[in-house]
């Protein structure tokens, strides 16, 4: 073990030798990527041979149970793929805290060489130009989507390869529950509040709010972020440049907030609202006992652990806006697998194979069954099983009719910190809904200084 | 035995409150050559003031971890127009004085029980004690899941006897009182021990001259034990009061500040700032909180020390 790293040690100051000639020699720019700085000098490792074993870092995308498993059934695969490189697995916590434990790592020069991490405005909060690998020009680039580039982009180029599938955000709802009461899709809110009182009145839960897990509450607002868009495609655009027709306070966007406030002044949502959690609430939802649930579809895998025969029980639909042809399927993008410009030489050949490999057919493979796909894959080489839960295939039919639109996190670098607490004192009946949407634009407001747009002051 | 570990307890809580005393400091003479202080004197200013002015600059400043903007003191006034704070001082007054209240008189009628002549009193010492000995997210976690209001054992039994069974966390007007009760339970035990410490030190001829001269437990207690445990008191007072009023893990392991920011405080306002990676914001919320927790604690210091003196 001592001399295989000192063995790895030596060939990596010999190859990062190598590789500065190699990339000096043969820059070959293409988008943009040259223009970075400083990771100039190694952007150009795809080619690159590993000439002895390297061990890398990856670090996963949080602390929990699904996380820490498929970040070491990454891990294995590609060992098995790629023998010379050995990847070990580091944790982290999710949420806030995972955050600032990126920031921190990127910050100081400490970052594993592959971290697993959001796209989106997450992503962009990382500084990516600064300090981050560009991954512009690798092959694999070409085969994502057009939304998910976006959403692991800058001006300046490419930093992330999908790691997961895209998702959901909707309504997910018992579809046994559904049958047994002959109700139909709603496709308008009227519709949806007429469904969840036949619910109550056969004794059912007709809406579930798991406040338990502060997160939760914010589903009646970020999920109906295509119906807003719908109504207003330039929307995200506006509410960046602080237009002042695109806020929280002024519809379309009031309704999420007023979609809230509606179902706890009627009396919809469960009675244990305030404690109950995430995977008791998805618990309630596949046995029946509840019918509705707010939620992002990603949650799927707590029921094959809790429930793995009722998995398919559960389906999708999306949160109904108050116009009917407003409504449509809310996605949220795959969060990405980056490198930072810390890694270099060997080591970053190593990474980018990595990379590489996350979305070839055996990496594909090992998404498919560890990570239960809760949507279309971002890349066309990887394709979802015919053994996909129920709801991949309603998110598909909605992205196929065109009744889809991505979150507004993949659309703007702005989300005000506080709407989870807001949405749940609306949703709790603490304040109403207007007083809630007026707060949350003052959050925003207080996001958008911070990150210095200009239009913000 | 417990006498001897009591009153040897009680040292550092006397010279805690005594301030030094100024004569006693000019005596100070150092035996010592000044390289002995420089390993001392490292520490201190890479750990303690390096950090201390780093902070007051980072406060003065829109700060990403990757770059840092001089912005003034737009931080401060960002952070006092922020519609959470006035809720959170009001919340973190209301929590110190309240924990510090009842600290200081539970404490007080413990400490009375446990030095008198009761059954088991080295091991009814110690049980008061042990919760201050767990960790404080380890008894949020415990207390979190008693006090569920529709799982816990708490409102299992009182539902089981036919009692209301209130949503001890989850209700907005009672959830800052319920984290305060768990807060009480939690560190009246070091208020014990400290008054224990006061009063086994008053020496029992007062007690049993007092008696000679006919007077009854009421007076005793009166005009012997409180005010000869006021140094005591004036240790539990501000040690309780700094703790109360900057108090956050007990908050964040039970409510998070919730439901939505009713048992908010201003400790749990700078770290959800933090938590949003606002941090020159919250690093100039530190700042206030500092001055604040200062500028309350000076005077009522000086104040209880000053009744000392005048004993």
């Amino acid at each position: 073990m001592v001399f295989r790293g000192t063995a790895a040690r030596t060939a990596v100051a010999l190859g990062g030798t190598a590789l500065l000639v190699a990339s000096l020699a043969g820059c070959s720019g293409g988008l943009g990527g040259s223009s970075a700085g400083g990771g100039g000098s190694t952007s150009d490792t795809s080619s690159g041979k590993l000439t002895s074993n390297v061990t890398i870092k990856l670090l996963a995308g949080g602390n929990d149970p699904v996380s820490i498993a498929t970040a070491k059934q990454y891990a294995a695969g590609f060992h098995k793929a790629e023998p010379k490189v050995t990847v070990t697995v580091d944790t982290r916590p999710g949420g806030t805290d995972g955050d600032n434990l990126i920031k921190t790592r990127l910050s100081t020069g400490e970052m594993d060489d592959v971290f697993l991490y959001n796209s989106g405005s997450l992503f962009q909060a990382l500084h990516p130009d600064q300090t981050l690998q560009p991954l512009t020009n690798e092959p694999w680039v070409k085969n994502i989507t057009k939304d998910f580039k976006a959403t692991v982009s800058t001006s300046k180029g490419t930093y992330g390869a999908p790691a997961g599938t895209t998702f959901a955000g909707g309504i997910m709802y018992n579809k046994k529950v559904y049958e047994k009461l002959h109700l139909s899709i709603p496709t308008s809110w009227d519709e949806f509040i007429a469904n969840s009182k036949k619910i109550k009145a056969a004794g059912i839960t007709p809406v579930l709010q798991t406040y338990g897990d502060t997160w939760t509450s914010q589903l009646f607002v970020l999920g109906s972020y295509a119906n807003i868009s719908a109504s207003d495609p330039q929307w995200a655009t506006k509410y960046t440049d602080n237009d002042p027709s695109a806020k929280y306070s002024k519809m379309p966007a009031l309704e999420g907030f007023e979609h809230t406030a509606q179902i706890h002044q009627l009396g919809l949502a469960n009675k244990d609202y305030a404690s109950l959690t995430n995977v008791n609430g998805l618990k309630e939802l596949a046995e029946g006992k509840a019918a509705q649930y707010p939620m992002i579809a990603v949650v799927i895998g707590n029921v094959l652990q809790s429930d793995p025969s009722k998995v398919n029980d559960i389906g999708v639909f999306p949160i109904p806006a108050d116009n009917a042809s407003d409504t449509h399927l809310t996605i949220w993008e795959p969060g990405g697998a980056y490198i930072p410009k810390t890694t270099t030489g060997q080591k970053l050949i190593a990474a980018k194979k990595f990379v590489a490999w996350l979305n070839s057919p055996a990496g594909c493979d090992i998404q498919n069954k560890t990570g239960l796909p809760s949507g279309p894959y971002a890349i066309s080489q990887c394709k979802v099983p015919s053994t996909a839960p129920a709801l991949v295939a309603d998110t598909q039919k909605y992205i196929d009719q065109g009744k889809s639109g991505v979150a507004l996190e993949f659309l703007s670098p702005i989300k005000g910190p506080n709407l989870e607490k807001i949405l749940i004192q609306v949703g709790s009946g603490i304040s109403s809904a207007a007083q809630g949407a007026k707060l949350y634009d003052d959050d925003v407001k207080k996001q958008a200084q911070q990150l210095g747009l200009k239009a913000w002051g | 035995m417990t006498t001897a570990t009591t009153t040897s307890a009680l040292k550092p809580a006397a010279a805690l409150t005594k301030n030094g005393g100024a004569p006693a400091r000019r005596k100070i003479k150092s035996f010592y050559p000044s390289w002995f202080y420089i390993p001392a004197i490292a520490l201190y200013v890479v750990f303690f003031a390096v950090p201390t002015f780093a902070s007051f600059y980072f406060a003065l400043t829109r700060w990403t971890l990757f770059d840092n903007t001089f912005i003034g003191f737009g931080n401060f006034v960002e952070f006092f127009q922020d519609p959470q704070l006035i809720s959170g001082f009001i919340h973190t007054f209301e929590y110190g004085f309240a924990t510090s209240a009842a600290k200081v008189v539970i404490g007080f009628l413990l400490a009375l029980l446990l030095t008198g002549p009761v059954i088991a009193r080295g091991y009814l010492r110690a049980v008061i004690f042990f919760p201050v000995l767990v960790s404080t997210i380890g008894v949020g976690i415990v207390f979190k899941n008693l006090l569920d209001p529709f799982h816990g054992m708490v409102n299992g039994i009182l539902g089981a006897v036919g009692l209301p069974q209130p949503g001890w966390f989850t209700d907005p007007k009672l959830a800052l009182w319920s984290i305060a009760a768990v807060d009480i339970w939690k560190g009246v035990g070091i208020a014990t021990l400290i008054f224990m410490a006061g009063i086994v030190a008053i020496p029992q001829e007062y007690f049993e001259a007092a008696r000679m001269d006919g007077a009854g437990s009421w007076k005793i207690l009166r005009t012997i034990t409180l005010p000869l445990s006021r140094p005591a008191m004036a240790t539990v007072i501000i040690l309780s009061l700094i703790g109360g009023l900057r108090s956050f893990d007990l908050i964040w392991a039970t409510t998070g500040g919730g439901p939505g920011f009713t048992s908010d405080v201003i400790a749990s306002v700078i770290y959800k700032e933090y938590q949003a990676g606002f941090y020159g914001l919250s690093t100039a919320g530190n700042v206030v909180l500092f001055l604040v927790v200062t500028v309350i604690m000076v005077p009522i210091s000086y104040f209880l020390n000053r009744k000392e003196v005048e004993l």
